[in-house]
């Protein structure tokens, strides 16, 4: 991936519904007048982040929701990726009428620095040398892609976000922004997440890493100024980390050891069964749109997370604000075949904000389809955030747009 | 979902929650803190928010109470009262509401001094083992009672540990828990001028709602 992104074109064909397009793919300098100081030292200035907006912004600036983003999303949450050309990663829960209503709220997602999708991040240009910064780029945390998206809503003049939702990785910024940001946060929905980086998480992610660094292509990073590009190993990392998205269920009910066009087994190695072809796929399909060294940075930050460890190994204590609980509301969504991000890490959570007495719901949806399930048609899920979304709105004074116009 | 009925007890917005519920939402002040423990698909809790502005929260063990109440907008949790209420720290809700929920848990002694704990007051409602069609059913039939409102059989019922108004008195008594306030309730959800302490009572009222605290902790 290089530094240019095609600008957003919806395909000529298609013109679905409901979508809304043309701010979806913006780009601001931050850290002009002040540099970014990162979790590991290092000073960013002067640099870019992408990211796109849907709906207006009231004239209170009190609607804004931010949208975070997972390890491999972007933000492109509701419109087309100009590089897969497929409706945005999240169109089925943002948009007009959807449960974050873009005809109510005006919803920000910026691509996370480190990222590949338009922001600073080691696939792009180093100001010092006028080479893609590779290796060179600073480690970063969850905690520094949020700074850079607190520098955004800074930018656009925001003071106070309406709610902040992410699902995964995008959960762990949530989480993030409610800790760093108590008072710029009103509501908070992180989904399919967890406060920490568990040991088998930080295990799959090296698997996926070992995987690209033994790709020959990968030349110890410097892979774009050698006119290379590591896709065997990135491919294999995502295959492994697809399996962990997924749920023996789901797999079995879409494969099972179903045979792909062939009637036996073939004696040999090629992708004899549906699964592996569907992994090959998975894996071929997810070079073209992404990164292999941001894959690194943005698996490592992944791995760095851990929000009790900030506050005394105490997590509740991460909640704790001028004395009392955390003003922020919180709800909290597990989904019960998630293997990766169990039910259980979401339950800390819930547990550490009740030991301050915050005001938190928390709902684990019934479904086979694992980790996924919070990319995916899932009506009960919808209608959780729907839920909570109107119940803080009401909170909040926001009115409802599509009720005043009936 | 409430361990008495099968029944959706919703009819949001309209006031028209069912008459034990007012009862007990009498009891509360007006934007007060109020946790509402097993509190279904949050018709009481509802009403709260909404009609007397209070700070409500819910613990709910019934994935369809929980995704209900949340998709309604209210601060509800997926728990269970028993291992979940340890968490909250002390006086953390003006009121604790366990409504028609006592005779469901393992261990009430334990729930009921958690109540007192993490409320500075606890408002406890439960169905009277000792109300005399009870008795009669056991007495003439010899058969456990299935009652309109105890709608369970013996084996399917998730109440585990009935108990009287005097034996709830009593444990209340040796916990050193204060009642407050009580009404007893005769039937069709009705109150009567009973005193809790009355032996008619235990008699004549199908159930009873305490508001009961700490001894030692009052205003």
């Amino acid at each position: 991936m290089t530094a240019s992104i095609p600008l957003n074109q919806p395909p000529a064909t298609a013109e679905v519904e409901g979508f809304v397009s043309g701010r979806s793919n913006q780009r601001v300098t931050l850290g002009v007048d002040q540099p970014m100081r990162l979790d590991c030292g290092v000073e960013l200035s002067g640099f870019t982040v992408a990211y796109g907006t849907y709906g207006t912004l009231n004239a209170d600036k009190s609607n804004a929701v931010m949208v975070c983003h997972a390890l491999t999303g972007d933000h492109f949450v509701s419109d087309y990726h100009p590089v897969s050309g497929k409706p945005g990663w999240w169109s089925m829960l943002v948009g007009p009428g959807r449960p974050i209503d873009t005809d109510r709220y005006f919803v920000i997602c910026s691509n996370v620095i480190g990222g590949c999708m338009g922001s600073i991040g080691p696939a792009e240009s180093n100001p010092a040398t006028g080479r893609p910064y590779g290796l060179d780029f600073p480690v970063i945390t969850i905690a520094d892609m949020v700074r850079a998206q607190k520098l955004l809503i800074d930018h656009l003049g925001i003071e106070k976000l309406f709610c902040v939702v992410g699902g995964s990785m995008g959960g762990m910024q949530v989480l993030q922004w409610a800790v760093s940001y108590p008072e710029s946060v009103f509501a908070a929905l992180p989904i399919a997440t967890a406060a920490r980086h568990s040991a088998q998480n930080i295990a799959f992610h090296e698997v996926g890493r070992q995987a690209i660094m033994a790709d020959p292509d990968w030349c110890n990073g410097d892979y774009l100024n050698q006119e290379k590009r590591p896709h065997r190993g990135l491919a294999v990392a995502r295959m492994a980390a697809h399996i962990t998205y997924l749920s023996e269920a789901a797999l079995h009910r879409k494969f099972g050891r179903n045979l792909q066009n062939r009637q036996t087994v073939t004696y040999g190695f090629d992708a004899d069964f549906q699964v592996e072809s569907y992994l090959r796929h998975q894996g071929i399909t997810f070079v073209d749109r992404f990164d292999a060294n941001s894959y690194l940075y943005i698996t490592r930050a992944m791995d760095y997370f851990d929000l009790a460890a900030e506050h005394g190994g105490v997590l509740a204590n991460a909640f704790r604000h001028e004395g009392g609980p955390t003003p922020v509301r919180f709800c909290l969504t597990s989904f019960s075949s998630d293997w990766l991000f169990p039910t259980t890490e979401s339950r800390a959570v819930v547990h550490a904000l009740n030991a301050v007495a915050a005001n938190v719901s928390f709902v684990e949806v019934a479904t086979d389809k694992g980790h996924d399930a919070f990319l995916l048609e899932e009506p009960h899920f919808h209608q959780v955030v729907r839920g909570f979304m109107d119940g803080c709105a009401e909170h909040r004074g926001l009115t409802n747009r599509r009720a005043a116009l009936v | 979902m409430s361990p008495l009925d099968g029944t959706s007890i919703r009819s949001r917005r309209s006031g028209g929650i069912r008459l034990d519920l007012k009862l007990i939402a009498d009891m509360v002040d007006p934007s007060s803190r109020v946790l509402d423990i097993g509190c279904g698909d949050g018709a009481l809790l509802d009403y709260l928010v909404h009609e007397k502005n209070v700070d409500g929260r819910g613990i709910e063990l019934s994935m369809d109470g929980v995704h209900t109440c949340v998709s309604h907008g209210l601060s509800v949790i997926q728990g269970d009262a028993e291992t979940d209420l340890k968490d909250y720290p002390s006086g953390a809700f003006d009121y604790v509401i366990l409504s028609q929920t006592l005779q469901a848990m393992r261990a009430p002694r334990t729930v009921l001094n958690e109540l007192v704990r993490i409320g500075r007051r606890a408002i406890v409602s439960f169905p009277n083992f000792g109300y005399w069609r009870i008795r009669m059913a056991l007495l003439w039939m010899g058969r456990m009672p299935v009652t309109e409102r105890l709608g369970y059989e013996w084996f399917e019922t998730p109440n585990i540990h009935f108990c009287t108004i005097k034996d709830f008195t009593s444990l209340c008594d040796t916990l050193d828990i204060s009642i407050d306030r009580s009404v007893i309730l005769g039937r069709d959800n009705r109150p009567t001028r009973l005193a809790s302490a009355d032996g008619v009572a235990n008699f004549f009222g199908e159930q009873g709602v305490f508001m009961l605290r700490r001894n030692g902790m009052g205003d």
